[in-house]
């Protein structure tokens, strides 16, 4: 068949011509991103690139290598190693959960000398590999079902917990979410999600007497902070503060009295949003909010105009959790949902998310370099 | 391969849904920007400039005091303290140890400051010395490469040059009490000091001047990053008093050589009080600077009272120098001045005896020679004649019985007693003999210095209605005419004038013999014990005698020159004896001193008054 001849066309590309067909306003749109982030760092650091921007800038130049690097990798490689990716990300999340109990205390994270590595980011985008892969290979008529949605459920709800006993809400909250959409694209009726969801809810009280006191109280900080007037109610209404008081055009470069005062809290990382309002106004803000919608939208059209359904979700499913960093994030610091400790994609200081969403848009990359690959519904199963 | 055209159209359609949610959600978050930085932006604005600008309050200079001539009473003085701050110190240790070297720091100075600085945060000095010398700030100066975090701040205290000379006039400041806050910020900052006594306090507004601010921006820890607008505080205003320094002192020391004594020496025709004095004295500098609990003790517990201003707090009975009035009163009620009683030593009313202080008696008198002489008998029979409501109606037109309302604080009304009183108080009738013995200024009158003063004062410019004052008012005050008839006067300044000018006169010793400056003046001698029918027959104690709480107080009031009087003055020396022995040559020498300097000239408040 013409169509079988052609992914075997494409199949033999040499990683030169790939190279060419790599979506460079995609790598142009995330160079801007973080080279807003650079600016920031810079600022937050009272106008040095010492410590954050500089360290931030070389983690984006190895990040960018290997985004390039897996863009060229072909898509069926992904599809067959999916699984494995899968449980090598369930593993270190396991080792990690293992070796905070043997007494390391709350550790979220492996120290590999040069950054240190958080598994929970990882499952993100392991998670979405093997979600895209297991819709991928089943049959049309099965997603009507429900005894076949189990097993997916199963690939997200055991990271889930995992994450959740760190405790990670955001994390946990963007697995779920991110692995919904995934059922959602993939064609799941809407009302199993309903059921789901009015299950989910029933479990909670369940799950909550399974708590700890101590845990309980975590939680509920986390839902309320408001509960630690001082804490975690003390900064996010110094980061309302410092962002309402930014006005239209903001204070200026370097200039923002509630960032370079202190009075706003992990202005590097979780908060920097906050800063960049403070400093450049609505009018940066808003642009930095266009910057990621266009970003999200090339996502979403990478994963349209892919040609096989592994492609298609792995698209989607990437771009969806750029989405919930973007939305969680910024959310958070204006004081719509609790603060949960989810950064800003490209921005908020830090080496994991950072490569962690290279590797994604890497991954979307793949997807549209190989967009005219047909890829089998069996493929993989045996090799 | 259509299975998969269905699936990629489901998708399609399932991601188009899943695009417009998230179009959707970052519509809410572009329309929260929207209201946080727009609908809510001033409202933020405004809560990020509390966080971040602390205004301070800036203290403003204390207006000086000067004295008449414009000799300084009370003015500021720029305080050295060495502070360090924890942070540039590095080593603590190390530079105590250095200071220590230095200026000499003690253990218990030591525990102080260390404990000073764990409480507050590294940026904060912390007070290591105050009132340096300049030996010591140029010591620390020499040595500041040695000294990290060391540094010299120069406040200002309040300075009395005079010491204790004037300071029951003065009064002092000292820090503000929990009940004197007002709601004012400026009296909340540490180590603000507010008047507490005389004119300090009486003249406080004046003086204090009004908080300047700085608006500082601060860090979320409080650390000062830079000022951002100023406003200089708006210093007190100076005050010019109408004491005449020269004469203070003089009087301050002449009354020193008592134990404890009180004089004021007043302006008859205007009021101005030119020397008030009070013994034992205090030293006002020591309450600037912060007293010792023991030597607030002992201030406290002192039996002579050196805090109390005797002038005005000080209540006596007036004794013979009340006898003035009698007379006054006694002519009012028709009695002749050319009346004559004859004094034999003792009189008696019912069944009680009463004498007078001249054991053989005066013979006979008219009522200038009452007055010369103080006969006790005399004035028995003018005060039966005038009547106790009399007497007290005359009194307080000279300014017994209430406050006279000088411009200090904690003046006391004296008491002057009439039938009502005596019913309203005890709830018995006068007595007859009870007049009798007020008639000679004993009993229940009393009186402060200061009374004795406005009292020799009024008698002396003709009965005007003269109030002392320690600061003038833009408008000279006019004083209305008491209404008493100018020979009754003339007859009370003649009796005056013989006390001190004719032989025989009891203070005829103390008399003033520099040409044009003579005095005339009235003794008193105000009993203070109960002298029993046995103690007569065998004699009366000497005042010698007498352990020094059981002597008489003795008075003197008086007015200077004879003629034209300018100066009154009224002197109480407590349990000093006799007021001729006693209190009238402090009187002379006082109003010598007086008239050689003359006091009321007064080139200072001249100027005032024409430039307001």
């Amino acid at each position: 068949m013409l169509a079988t001849f052609e992914s075997t066309a494409r199949a033999k590309l040499r990683p030169l011509q790939k190279l060419r067909l790599i979506s460079w306003p995609m790598i142009l749109l995330a160079g801007l991103v973080a080279g807003i982030g650079f600016v920031m760092l810079y600022s937050a650091a009272g106008g040095s690139f010492d410590p954050w921007a500089d360290r931030q800038m070389i983690r984006f130049v190895i990040g960018v290598l290997l985004m390039i690097g897996v863009a060229i990798v072909d898509l069926r490689v992904w599809l067959r190693n999916a699984y494995f990716i899968y449980l090598g990300a369930l593993l270190l999340l396991i080792g990690v959960e293992i070796a905070g109990d043997i007494g390391m205390g709350a550790q979220r994270w492996i120290d590999l000398g040069i950054f240190q590595l958080q598994p929970s980011e990882l499952m993100k985008v392991a998670l979405v590999l093997a979600l895209a892969r297991y819709f991928h290979s089943l049959e049309a008529e099965s997603v009507r079902r429900i005894l076949p949605l189990v097993p997916p459920l199963l690939l997200i709800v055991v990271p889930a917990l995992l994450v959740l006993k760190q405790p990670d809400l955001g994390t946990a909250g963007m697995l779920i979410m991110g692995g919904g959409a995934l059922f959602f694209a993939a064609g799941v009726r809407l009302w199993k999600f309903g059921v789901l969801i009015a299950a989910g809810l029933a479990a909670v009280p369940v799950a909550w007497n399974l708590l700890h006191d101590y845990q309980k109280n975590r939680v509920l900080t986390f839902i309320d902070p408001e509960r630690d007037p001082l804490g975690a109610g003390y900064h996010i209404l110094q980061s309302k503060i410092a962002f309402g008081s930014g006005g239209v055009f903001g204070k200026g470069f370097l200039l923002g009295t509630q960032s370079h005062l202190n009075f706003l809290p992990e202005k590097q990382t979780d908060f920097i949003f906050t800063m960049l309002a403070e400093e450049f106004g609505l009018v940066g803000a808003l642009t930095l909010l266009l910057i990621y919608t266009v970003l999200i939208a090339y996502g979403f059209a990478i994963a349209m105009r892919s040609r096989s359904h592994f492609g298609r979700l792995l698209a989607l499913g990437l771009t969806f959790n750029l989405f919930l960093f973007v939305f969680i994030n910024m959310a958070m610091v204006m004081g719509i949902i609790p603060v949960v400790g989810v950064p800003l994609p490209l921005i908020s200081y830090g080496g994991t998310a950072m490569l962690t969403v290279l590797i994604g848009f890497g991954l979307v990359m793949s997807v549209y370099v190989h967009r005219d690959s047909r890829i089998g519904r069996h493929y993989g199963e045996e090799g | 391969m259509r299975k998969d055209q269905d699936r990629a159209k489901l998708f399609t359609r399932r991601a188009a849904l899943l695009a417009g949610g998230q179009a959707f959600m970052f519509a809410a978050l572009a329309g929260r920007m929207y209201y946080l930085q727009v609908i809510e932006s001033d409202r933020y604005a405004m809560l990020a400039d509390d966080n971040r600008i602390n205004p301070r309050l800036l203290p403003p200079p204390r207006g000086r005091i000067l004295d008449r001539f414009g000799v300084v009473l009370a003015d500021n003085r720029q305080d050295y303290r060495a502070v360090i701050v924890r942070e540039q110190a590095e080593n603590v240790d190390l530079v105590l140890d250095r200071l220590a070297d230095i200026i000499g720091i003690n253990e218990d100075e030591r525990r102080r400051i260390i404990k000073e600085m764990r409480l507050r945060r590294a940026f904060v000095p912390v007070k290591l010395r105050e009132n340096l010398t300049w030996e010591e700030v140029s010591r620390i100066e020499v040595n500041t490469a040695d000294l990290p975090g060391v540094a010299i701040e120069v406040g200002q205290t309040r300075n009395y040059p005079h010491a204790d000379v004037a300071a029951h006039a003065l009064g002092y400041v000292a820090a503000v009490s929990e009940t004197e806050l007002t709601g004012d910020p400026l009296l909340e900052l540490p180590g603000f000091r507010i008047g507490k006594d005389g004119i300090e306090r009486s003249y406080e507004k004046v003086l204090r001047g009004g908080a300047g601010s700085s608006q500082v921006e601060v860090n979320s820890v409080g650390r000062v990053i830079r000022e951002l607008a100023r406003k200089d505080p708006e210093p007190g205003e100076d005050l010019t008093v109408t004491i005449d320094a020269g004469l203070q002192r003089f009087l301050y020391a002449r009354l020193s050589q008592e134990v404890a004594a009180s004089a004021v020496v007043m302006d008859v025709q205007n009021g101005d009080v030119l020397a008030l004095a009070s013994t034992p004295g205090f030293d006002p500098n020591k309450f600037a600077a912060g007293l010792t609990a023991a030597e607030w003790q002992s201030l406290i517990e002192n039996p002579l009272k050196p805090l109390t201003n005797k002038t005005i707090a000080g209540q006596y009975a007036p004794g013979s120098t009340f006898k003035m009035i009698v007379a006054l009163a006694a002519l009012a009620q028709g009695l002749e001045p050319s009346h004559q009683v004859f004094c034999t030593g003792e009189t008696s009313l019912g069944t009680a005896k009463f004498h007078c202080w001249k054991k053989g008696g005066h013979g006979s008198l008219d009522m200038v020679n009452g007055i010369k002489n103080s006969c006790d008998i005399y004035f028995y029979d003018a005060s039966r004649r005038a009547g106790i409501d009399r007497i007290a109606e005359i009194a307080r037109l000279f300014g017994f019985g209430n406050q006279v309302g000088i411009d200090l604080p904690r003046e006391r009304s004296g008491l002057m007693p009439d039938r009502n009183w005596k019913l309203a108080t005890y709830g018995e009738p006068w007595q007859p003999g009870e007049t009798l013995v007020a008639g000679i200024g004993q009993g229940f009158t009393l009186a402060t210095p200061l009374q004795l003063a406005v009292m020799a004062a009024r008698l002396a410019n003709g009965a005007h209605a003269v109030t002392p004052r320690l600061v003038r008012t833009e408008e000279e005050p006019v004083f209305r005419e008491l209404g008493i008839p100018e020979e009754h006067l003339k007859l009370v300044q003649e009796g005056m004038s013989r006390v001190t000018n004719e032989p025989g006169g009891t203070a005829f010793g103390a008399r003033i013999q520099e040409p044009g400056m003579a005095m005339a003046g009235k003794t008193g001698t105000a009993q203070v014990r109960r002298i029993t029918m046995a103690e007569r027959l065998v004699g009366v104690k000497k005042n010698e005698d007498l352990p020094w709480e059981q002597r008489d107080h003795a008075l003197f009031v008086a007015f200077a020159p004879v003629g034209a009087p300018r100066y009154a003055i009224a002197v109480v020396v407590e349990h000093g004896g006799g007021g001729s022995k006693v209190a009238a040559p402090i009187a002379r020498d006082v109003l010598i001193e007086a008239q050689r300097r003359n006091s009321i000239g007064d080139p200072a408040l001249q100027h005032v008054a024409e430039g307001a």
